[in-house]
């Protein structure tokens, strides 16, 4: 950006802003900076998967363990929520209440999927002896996916906090933010989980 | 140890009596000060029944300005922890030679050395520096309140409850001993299985949150709500470098955040990230927590030179030389700052051209640091300069600092960091840049900015001499630690055999006995300039001749800042103001929209210390509550949606007319 | 202050780091007194114009000039830059060309200033084991082994193996060469070469707990001739280091007194490097092989024993602790090395 680029539009010999003065509201930034700060706990997990991702100790490796079945439709679970929240999204633009409600119900609905197939993905794990415990590669493993799974569990909450919101207040200012907001929540752990699904399951699998 | 019953242990988990050090007469004598201290406190308060107004007006405040006076106040109470640490290690170095083994076993000594770092760092340095931005940046760019002020509120109660684990752990259990980076295996379970690093772990996460959010607030709060006018080139460079502090707090804690939480799933789920065992590696440890703690140093030091950038520009009554490469030397060493973390563990072995890589790179931020030196040199260059205390802090910056710079370089050359890596001259180095850069510069801002907050001047006299008590005693007290690394003599020993190194320690410890005595002329500075305030009374708002905004409105500034947002036309504003004579308005105050008080960020972070509490202890049922109770709180919070207010039109009048007769005053005795 | 570095350095005394005794630590004091001397240029200036600047402006001092609008001049933001950076320039070539020669995993090519090092050389091998909390020092060439006691023959090449057994700790003998972290599972490198037969000082440089205060050395640089004696000296203990001494050795204790040990097992150093002293423990680099092809698949979840090293130092102990991989062979018989036929005698050297 240029030094003076932006030239002042008020005349030089006025000083102060005589009306009271709005700055712009600053929440869709902050919860963005956020997110790109969550992004970077993301980037370590990823690091420490990448450097100890192949540290089986002897024990089971990803092509012994990861189900790529189960884990595409775990994927399809959360791909099409975010599909359904974009929906929610078009609706609350056009301002219908029911139909906001309709489709966030519907996106914690997919949500729940995803986690409840997840929460089965690693109790399956830890029957079959392959705990976080087990190697480095397993906590890495659990460590990543397991951060991935609480954001998405997080979300939900959220979600649902929103929706007795937008029932007991209506589509209000406050209230569209929020679930731009999340909006971003959860396109973000969408994006996350491709990576993983790329990184850790494909790469692991057919590697 | 007798076998606990299953129900002492679901109920207490690892938590007894034994963990409550009444064999060690150095910790009761400790707890029985903090304790008289502490009720007298309490009785004062209630004595001059200040609890409402404590609470309200302080506690629940979301008020920018309060908030930055409570992370200063934070701050100086640490420093006085931090220090009695420090002058514990010099005073057991001082004796622990041959036959003495000193008055502190390992246990505890390696204890104090660690919380001396993480206390320092995270407890003085941080709140120090978060409270000025906190306190200075919004005055400074005409705005309200910054961008998330319930955050703020929460930030600096979720340090704070960070503080209050860290200081529990002296009478509670005990501290980390593993050094200040606490890296694996020692700060592993099977090297440290008792509470100290779930001490040292809890404590900064917590902290974490409230720094991270901090600097998104602040991040946010300069790039949408700076006055008409302003834009970034017109920026006072304090804002320039507490924009690029900011910067660095968003993409460093993270990063502390997320290796921090692999740590304690290592010790408390028994994965296997940094332990020998199953395929850990500790190495990765290493350059995760320096990736985020070489940033680290310079969210600490940025700021400062923010701090002396304003003081040399006023004091020498001059604009700042080289505003746009000041600018430009910030956001090099912002950016460069993520290229160095190597040159912390270059005798691991990652061979030569790894080596010489982070080398270079260090030194190229030695580029636009000395720009930023020779920027201050040209400001003075052609000047008036009045040494007020703030400037006496900057010259005595100046001098140390190159020298800790020099230092640094030094350090950064791999070969030569192969002899003086982790000895005491790399010990000393820290400390002249820290103490030379860090302290210095708040002692400055201190001293700065302690008219606008206040209202009247600090004391000069007091003043004085807690800087050259702070000056004389740096040197005297780092100087023998220089000599020391150059004899080989390496850091976080206890005990030494060779009696010919003794009179070094000793020297140092006169030293830190100085350092001593200028904090405690600063605690005097501060009583005596209370008692004194009539006499160091400033009205004009502007007792420095002043050229940034903070320095239009009135001191204290009413919780509204301006009662109409200036309009900005040139760096230094407030100069250019005065210099074209601008009129400050007296009639046609409009409402202002503020923000509204609450008592969630301190329940929300009083909660989280429970929960972190809960978690060192193993006490599980209290930890999960805890942890339920905060989000269920978080959830009630999100329901309140009356959060702010608006004062009205006749109220800001009254405040101003004050002003303006106050104002007027002045002028007729001026006159 | 500024130039004590400088100042001692002619004084002499005790300043190990600026007096070394070996080769590779004088090239690392020169590297020190170098970049010193290259920054002095700059921060010198530095510092007399700041006083120079705080005296001649200073408010009472009315002939000087005020020009309160100054603040720019492109030609002088032209110098603040490229001073500095000319600095850099110099001492970075100086980094990058001393980094490699002086990088620890590099054989020596010189004795000394004057003398190369040659073919027929052949350099003295010690394995050092960072333990809690002693050092201990295995001549593999000769069989012998010792604790917290080094001896090398002046103007020999020594190559060092380090390990830790533990925690992390940093190999450090300031009068010989600057050092090295001792890391467990790792294997670092460090060539360096004593040219004054004298007692120097070696110790932990990193912090490594309770005892780590104690952690000390002490390393003679001896005459070809009284080194062999040391040697001969050593192999007169009667005590082996095999695998069961070893794991004793290897309990924490501190301040523990000079111990020689007349023969070692062979391998041993390759043992503790892998973390498989204890024959029950599968060794890292079987783990790590087995890995690289895809690791014993679920079947391995059952193969817990072995694999885990570390130890609680205290009686605090973990569920896990019975854990750890199974080795999946047996160990063979332990051999003892007795002195090799070709081990150097120095002595004879000269």
């Amino acid at each position: 950006m240029s030094a003076h680029a932006a030239e002042t539009t008020f005349p030089p010999d006025s000083f102060y802003d005589t009306g009271e003065h709005h700055p712009q509201n600053g929440t869709m930034l902050g919860f963005w900076l956020y997110l790109m700060s969550d992004c970077l706990i993301f980037a370590v997990l990823f690091a420490m998967y990448g450097v100890v991702g192949a540290n089986y100790a002897a024990g089971p490796g990803p092509k012994d363990l990861f189900d790529l079945g189960l884990v595409a439709v775990n994927t399809a679970m959360l791909l099409l929520s975010s599909i359904t929240y974009g929906f929610a999204m078009l609706e609350m633009a056009r301002g219908r209440q029911n139909a906001v409600l309709g489709w966030l119900a519907i996106t914690g609905l997919f949500g729940l999927a995803f986690v409840g197939l997840e929460i089965y993905e690693f109790a399956h794990f830890i029957h079959e002896g392959a705990g976080p415990q087990r190697s480095a590669f397993l906590s890495a493993f659990f460590a990543l996916v397991g951060t991935h799974g609480l954001h998405v569990s997080f979300g939900i909450v959220w979600l649902v906090v929103l929706m007795v919101q937008v029932r007991k207040m209506g589509l209000t200012e406050p209230n569209r933010r929020r679930l731009a907001c999340l909006s971003l929540f959860w396109h973000f752990l969408d994006v996350i989980w491709i990576g993983v699904f790329t990184f850790v399951y494909l790469m692991g699998v057919l590697r | 140890m007798q076998e606990r019953s299953e129900l002492m242990q679901t109920l207490f988990g690892r938590l007894t009596l034994e963990a409550i050090p009444y064999h060690d007469p150095i910790l009761v004598g400790t707890f029985m000060a903090t304790a008289i201290l502490g009720m007298s406190l309490l009785a004062y308060i209630t004595r001059k029944r200040a609890w409402g107004t404590l609470w309200n007006d302080w506690f629940c405040s979301i008020d920018h300005k309060k908030i930055g006076v409570m992370y200063m106040i934070l701050g100086i109470v640490m420093l006085l922890r931090g220090f009695a640490d420090a002058i514990m290690m010099r005073a057991q170095q001082a004796f622990a030679f041959g036959d003495s083994m000193g008055y502190l076993p390992p246990h505890h000594y390696d204890q104090i050395f660690t919380a001396h770092g993480v206390i320092m760092i995270f407890f003085v340095a941080m709140p120090f520096v978060t409270g000025l931005m906190n306190y200075v940046v919004p005055l400074q760019i005409g705005a309200r309140d910054v961008a998330f002020p319930f955050l703020n509120n929460f930030s600096f109660w979720m340090t704070t409850a960070g503080a209050v684990l860290v200081m529990m752990s002296l009478f509670v259990g005990e501290f980390a001993q593993t050094g200040w980076l606490a890296y694996p295996p020692l700060s592993g379970i099977d090297y440290s299985p008792t509470v100290g690093v779930d001490y040292y772990i809890w404590a900064l996460q917590i902290a974490g949150v409230g720094t991270l959010l901090s600097g998104v607030n602040l991040l946010v709060t300069i790039v949408k709500m700076r006055a008409p006018g302003m834009t970034l080139m017109k920026m006072p460079v304090f804002t320039w470098t507490a924009l690029c502090t900011n910067v660095l707090i968003v993409a460093a804690f993270p990063v502390l955040t997320a290796v921090l939480g692999l740590l304690s799933l290592d010790r408390y789920v028994g994965t296997n990230f940094f332990t020998n065992d199953f395929g850990g590696n500790a190495m990765m440890y290493v350059n995760l927590i320096w990736i985020w703690g070489h940033p680290e140093v310079y969210i600490l030091i940025l700021p400062l030179f923010g701090v002396f950038s304003e003081v040399v520009s006023t004091f020498s009554g001059k604009r700042l030389f080289g505003y746009t490469s000041m600018v430009y030397a910030t956001v090099v060493i912002t950016i460069l700052s993520y290229l160095v973390w190597l040159h912390h563990f270059f005798t691991m072995g990652s061979g030569a051209s790894v080596n010489s890589f982070f080398g270079i790179t260090t030194m190229i931020i030695s580029i636009p640091t000395g720009a930023k030196m020779f920027n201050w040199l040209f400001t003075m260059y052609r000047g008036r300069i009045k040494f007020d205390v703030p400037m006496l802090w900057t010259m005595g910056f100046m001098f140390t600092f190159v020298i800790g710079g020099m230092t640094g370089v030094l350090l950064a050359v791999p070969p030569a960091d192969f002899v003086l890596h982790n000895s005491l001259f790399l010990i000393a180095h820290f400390h002249n840049v820290i103490i030379g850069g860090v302290v210095f510069g708040v002692f400055a801002g201190i001293n700065y900015w302690f008219p606008k907050v206040a209202g009247f001047k600090l004391d000069e006299y007091w003043g004085k001499v807690s800087f050259w008590f702070w000056l004389v005693g740096f040197w005297v007290a780092f100087a023998p630690l220089y000599v020391l690394g150059l004899m080989g003599v390496t850091r976080r020993v206890s005990h030494f055999e060779d009696m010919t190194l003794q009179i070094w320690f000793q020297i140092a410890a006169v030293g830190a006995v100085l350092i001593g005595v200028g904090i405690l002329a600063f605690l005097v500075q501060i009583f005596v300039s209370i008692r004194r305030r009539d006499s160091l009374r400033d009205e004009t708002g502007d007792p420095w001749n002043g050229r940034t905004p903070e320095w239009a409105t009135s001191s204290p500034p009413p919780a509204y800042n301006f009662a109409f947002t200036p309009r900005v036309h040139d760096q230094d504003a407030w100069y250019d103001m005065k210099r074209r004579g601008h009129q400050r308005p007296t009639s046609g105050f409009v409402d202002i929209h503020m923000p509204r008080n609450t008592a969630a960020g301190i329940v929300l972070a009083g909660i989280s210390m429970l929960c972190g509490f809960a978690l060192i202890w193993h006490i599980w049922w209290l930890a999960a509550a805890s942890f339920f109770g905060l989000i269920a709180a978080s959830i009630i919070h999100t329901f309140n949606y009356d959060r702010d207010y608006h004062i009205h039109a006749d109220e800001v009048s009254s405040v101003e007319d004050q002003r303006t007769r106050k104002l007027s005053a002045l002028q007729k005795a001026g006159a | 202050m500024l130039l004590f570095p400088l100042v001692f350095l002619l004084a002499g005394c005790d300043w190990v780091v600026l007096r070394p005794s070996g080769d590779i630590a004088m090239q690392q004091r020169d590297l020190i007194v170098v970049s010193t001397v290259l920054m002095l240029l700059i921060v010198l200036p530095v510092m007399a114009l700041t006083a120079l600047f705080a005296w001649r402006y200073r408010q009472s001092n009315k002939e000087a000039t005020y020009d309160p609008e100054w603040h720019h001049s492109t030609q002088l933001e032209l110098v603040i830059w490229s001073a500095p950076l000319l600095i850099i320039i110099a001492l970075g070539a100086v980094t990058w060309i001393a980094t490699h020669t002086l990088d620890p995993f590099r054989p020596l090519d010189r004795i000394d200033a004057q003398r190369a090092v040659t073919a027929d050389m052949k350099p003295l091998k010690v394995q050092v084991v960072a333990m809690d909390w002693k050092w201990l020092f295995i001549y593999p060439d000769y069989g012998i082994a010792s604790v917290n006691e080094m001896a090398a023959p002046v103007d020999v090449p020594i190559e060092f193996s380090i390990t830790a057994s533990t925690v992390m700790n940093s190999f450090f003998i300031p009068a010989l060469a600057g050092q090295i972290y001792a890391m467990p599972a790792m294997e670092t490198k460090l060539h360096a070469v004593i040219n004054k037969a004298g007692d120097y000082e070696g110790f932990s440089a990193n912090y490594s707990g309770h005892g780590f205060s104690h952690m000390r050395f002490r390393f003679a640089g001896m005459s070809g001739a009284d080194f062999d004696g040391w040697v001969a000296k050593v192999r007169e203990a009667k005590d082996p280091l095999n695998r069961e001494e070893y794991q004793r050795l290897d309990q924490p204790s501190e301040r523990v007194p000079v111990r020689h040990y007349g023969s070692t097992m062979a391998g041993l150093f390759d043992a503790v490097v892998n973390l498989c002293v204890d024959p029950n423990k599968m060794c890292m680099r079987d783990m790590m092989a087995i890995d690289a092809r895809g690791g014993l698949g679920l079947a391995g979840v059952y193969n817990v024993s072995r694999l885990s090293y570390d130890r609680p130092r205290t009686q605090v102990s973990r569920a896990q602790a019975e854990a750890f991989v199974l080795s999946l062979c047996q160990v063979g018989p332990e051999i003892m090395i007795s002195p090799a036929a070709d081990a150097p005698m120095y002595g004879l050297l000269r």
